[in-house]
This record gives C-alpha cells, sequence and structure tokens, in this order.
C-alpha cells in the first residue's frame, strides 16, 4: 500500500503525490502535513546531527554559569544541578530534568546517527525499524531548547543577587539548539522508511 | 465535499511508521505492522476514556502546583516562598515585563489552556459535534505542539538549586509545588498524546451517510 497515503490527524486517504524537493503537500480536509520532500535530508541530518553530539558533550563537560558573590565564585554544569535535586530528596524532578535534558536528547543523537551512517552508505543497519519507531517516541520528550529558555530566565532572576559568568557550555548550548533545531526540520522520516522498503527490497 | 477515509478502505494506518496496512480478516486479533512493529489500530486505543483520566489528575495537581511554593529562598536568615503566580509578579513589578511574560504564558497560561482545550474536544467530541472540524484539528495541534514549553520553569527552578548555595549567605530550595508542577506537564503531554483528532472527522462521516 506503499502508494497512497492517509492523514494522521482526519484518516482522509489520498494517492502519493509526486512532490519535488523543497516542496509539501498538506491534507485538503484538515490542513495537516501529508507529506514533504526536503533538499539532501540523509546528508544534512547526519551533519547536523554530528554536530550536536559534538556540542552536547562540550556542553556538558564544562560548567554553563558561574555566580560570583564576596569573592567566592560557583559554578554549575547540567549533572551538578540534577544531583542537587537529588540530593534535596527531589528524586522525581531529578529523574525528569536528567531524562528530557540528558538521556533522551543523547539517546536520540546517537540512534539518529545509528540510522544514518549506514545508510549513506546504502546499508540498512540491524533493528533499522525498531530504532526508527523508538525515536519516533522519545522525540517530543528530548527538550533541550526549553531547557535553554530556562537558562536565560534564571540568568535574568539571578542578575540581581551576584555577578553572573558565562560559561562556556553556554555557548555550546546556544549552538547546540539550533543544530538540534536544523536537524529535526531537515529529517525527513517518510524519506527514512521509503528507504528501508527500496534497499531491504534489493538486498 | 465528502473524503474517502482509510477506514472506510479497510486500511489501517499505522501510529509508529505511517504505513498503510490491510488488518487480518480475524476481528479482535492483535495485528503488528508488518513494517516497524507497532500495534495496529483503528483509532487510539480507549482514547476518550485515557485523555479524560489524565485530564482529571492534570486538574488535581494544577491546583497545588499554583498554590504551594516551588522555591524558598533563604538569604541572611531571612525565608522567602515563591510560587509561580509571584514570581511573575515579581517580575513585574522589577519591571522585567518580557521575563514576567514568558513566565506567565508557558507556567501558568498554557497549562490552563491545554486543560480547556482538551475538555472542550473531548465534550465536542462527546457530543458528536460537527461545528468546524478543521479548526478543532488546528486546536488540539496546537495543543501538542505548545505542550512541551511549559517545562521551563521545571529548569529554572532546576538551575538556581544549583547555582544559589553560597555558603551561608544564601540558598534556594525546591519547593513541593515544583514537584506538582512537573506532575502538570507530564500528564497533560500524555492526555494530549492520547486523544485521537480523526474521532473529531469521524462523526462528520457519518453525517454524511
Amino acid at each position: 500500500m506503499s502508494h497512497l497515503v492517509a492523514c494522521h490527524d482526519c484518516d482522509a486517504l489520498f494517492e502519493v503525490p509526486s512532490l519535488r524537493e523543497g516542496t509539501l503537500a498538506r491534507c485538503p480536509r484538515c490542513g495537516s502535513l501529508l507529506l514533504q520532500r526536503k533538499h539532501n535530508s540523509l546528508e544534512r541530518t547526519l551533519a547536523l546531527t554530528l554536530a550536536g553530539l559534538i556540542l552536547f558533550i562540550v556542553a556538558n563537560c564544562f560548567p554553563f554559569l558561574g555566580m560570583q558573590t564576596a569573592g567566592m565564585v560557583r559554578e554549575t554544569t547540567l549533572v551538578t544541578g540534577i544531583h542537587e535535586l537529588y540530593n534535596q530528596e527531589l528524586w522525581g524532578l531529578a529523574t525528569l530534568v536528567l531524562l528530557t535534558c540528558v538521556i533522551f536528547p543523547l539517546t536520540e543523537m546517537s540512534c539518529l546517527l545509528y540510522l544514518l551512517v549506514p545508510l549513506r552508505f546504502g546499508r540498512v543497519p540491524l533493528h533499522f525499524a525498531k530504532v526508527l519507531r523508538f525515536i519516533h517516541h522519545i522525540r517530543p520528550w528530548s527538550m533541550m531548547e526549553i531547557f535553554m529558555l530556562g537558562i536565560l530566565v534564571a540568568l535574568v532572576k539571578l542578575a540581581k543577587m551576584a555577578t553572573i559568568i558565562p560559561g562556556t557550555s553556554l555557548y555550546a548550548f546556544a549552538v547546540l539548539i539550533i543544530v538540534l533545531a536544523a536537524a529535526s526540520t531537515t529529517l525527513d522520516v517518510h524519506l527514512l522508511w521509503s528507504q528501508l522498503d527500496h534497499i531491504g527490497d534489493e538486498q | 465535499m465528502s473524503y474517502l477515509t482509510a477506514r472506510k478502505a479497510g486500511l489501517m494506518l499505522c501510529s509508529g511508521c505511517h504505513l498503510l496496512v490491510q488488518p487480518p480478516s480475524a476481528p479482535g486479533m492483535d495485528s503488528l505492522c508488518p513494517r516497524c512493529g507497532e500495534h495496529l489500530h483503528w483509532r487510539k486505543t480507549n482514547s476518550l476514556a485515557r485523555t479524560w483520566a489524565l485530564v482529571l489528575a492534570s486538574i488535581v495537581f494544577y491546583v497545588p502546583a499554583n498554590l504551594l511554593p516551588i522555591t524558598h529562598i533563604v538569604s541572611l536568615g531571612h525565608r522567602q516562598s515563591d510560587t509561580i503566580m509571584s514570581g511573575v509578579i515579581y517580575f513585574l513589578q522589577t519591571g522585567m515585563w518580557p521575563i514576567a511574560l514568558v513566565i506567565f504564558v508557558a507556567s501558568v497560561f498554557v497549562p490552563f489552556m491545554k486543560l480547556v482545550i482538551l475538555i472542550f474536544l473531548l465534550i465536542s467530541v462527546q457530543r458528536g459535534s460537527s461545528w468546524r472540524p478543521r479548526d478543532r484539528t488546528r486546536l488540539y495541534r496546537l495543543t501538542e505542539l505548545v505542550g512541551r514549553w511549559s517545562m521551563v520553569d521545571v529548569y529554572v527552578v532546576t538551575i538556581l538549586v544549583a547555582l544559589v548555595k553560597m555558603g551561608g549567605l544564601a540558598t534556594i530550595d525546591a519547593g513541593p509545588g515544583a514537584v506538582y508542577f512537573g506532575m502538570v506537564v507530564v500528564l497533560t503531554m500524555f492526555a494530549a498524546a492520547s486523544f485521537d483528532p480523526r474521532l473529531i472527522w469521524d462523526v462528520m462521516e457519518s453525517n454524511d451517510g
């Protein structure tokens, strides 16, 4: 049934439209996005995800904010913040932040690389379908960009209390969320699934 | 204009990979997507009941999330507790209204509107309403899209708690409100995910005859 496509918001059934790269098709009944073809989706997503992973490591290795009061400097990384919540016995909150800001983004990027690198060389990695479905499920829960907004709000809140020193990883975070946003716009999930059908048939 | 739906054509749309699948003829059998292995359903399972349950649970948590303090600031022996609203008011009074607006929209307005919209969608589907289905679908997509941004206050608390431990001069502790607030965000995200927008359109179909 790969010549048909159904709208996931209203269930209307259509023939797969032939789209040029860089164009999209909307459902005429409810207006949802049906299909979208992107320029160089595979290569661009691969490059951006690779960059994202490197930035993620940098962002987590260095402090993102430092605070100076009475000659004392206190710095924090993402992990020390989570650790502090854990120390205050707020385990649920600590777990929530750990999952949404560390584990899910890291898993999403690693899984994408696991799929995209072999695909780039025309191979389908083991458990392709399971991994791609897994990415689909965890994506809404990876919230780095919202954490960035949180940093900005905290920064303003503290500016009155003490001198704030922006850390190395603040810049890494800023670039990271741009790279991640770009990667998620260039990713074409439909293309990945059709590649699986295509290459899978040849092998 | 009436449209042929996948269900009328006897096809199931896989929620994992968007493949259209002809389900096995035996009813009641649990079928899996041949491409990605996801469980196949005509519509999301028990969509209305699940969404109602999650919405009601969110309302229960929404009350303490807004009434209990999310942070305690102890500074030179002076203790101050802040709720979400008092944080917004503090920023307004000090003239930083852009930040006040961000926090108000993300932490108060969005979760509240999300609950209102979901309840409205649930009731309209249950009453078989055929009122502006396109706009209702758009409302649904909007709630799904913006709900995550409410997490921002949880992250602000995390950062403040981590940063402000200045050797007895001042400390910030997370309050119980932050926990309830985190619960509200997670529950409303699950509630939006368990609602099936196709239910809005199923009514239209039966009206068409």
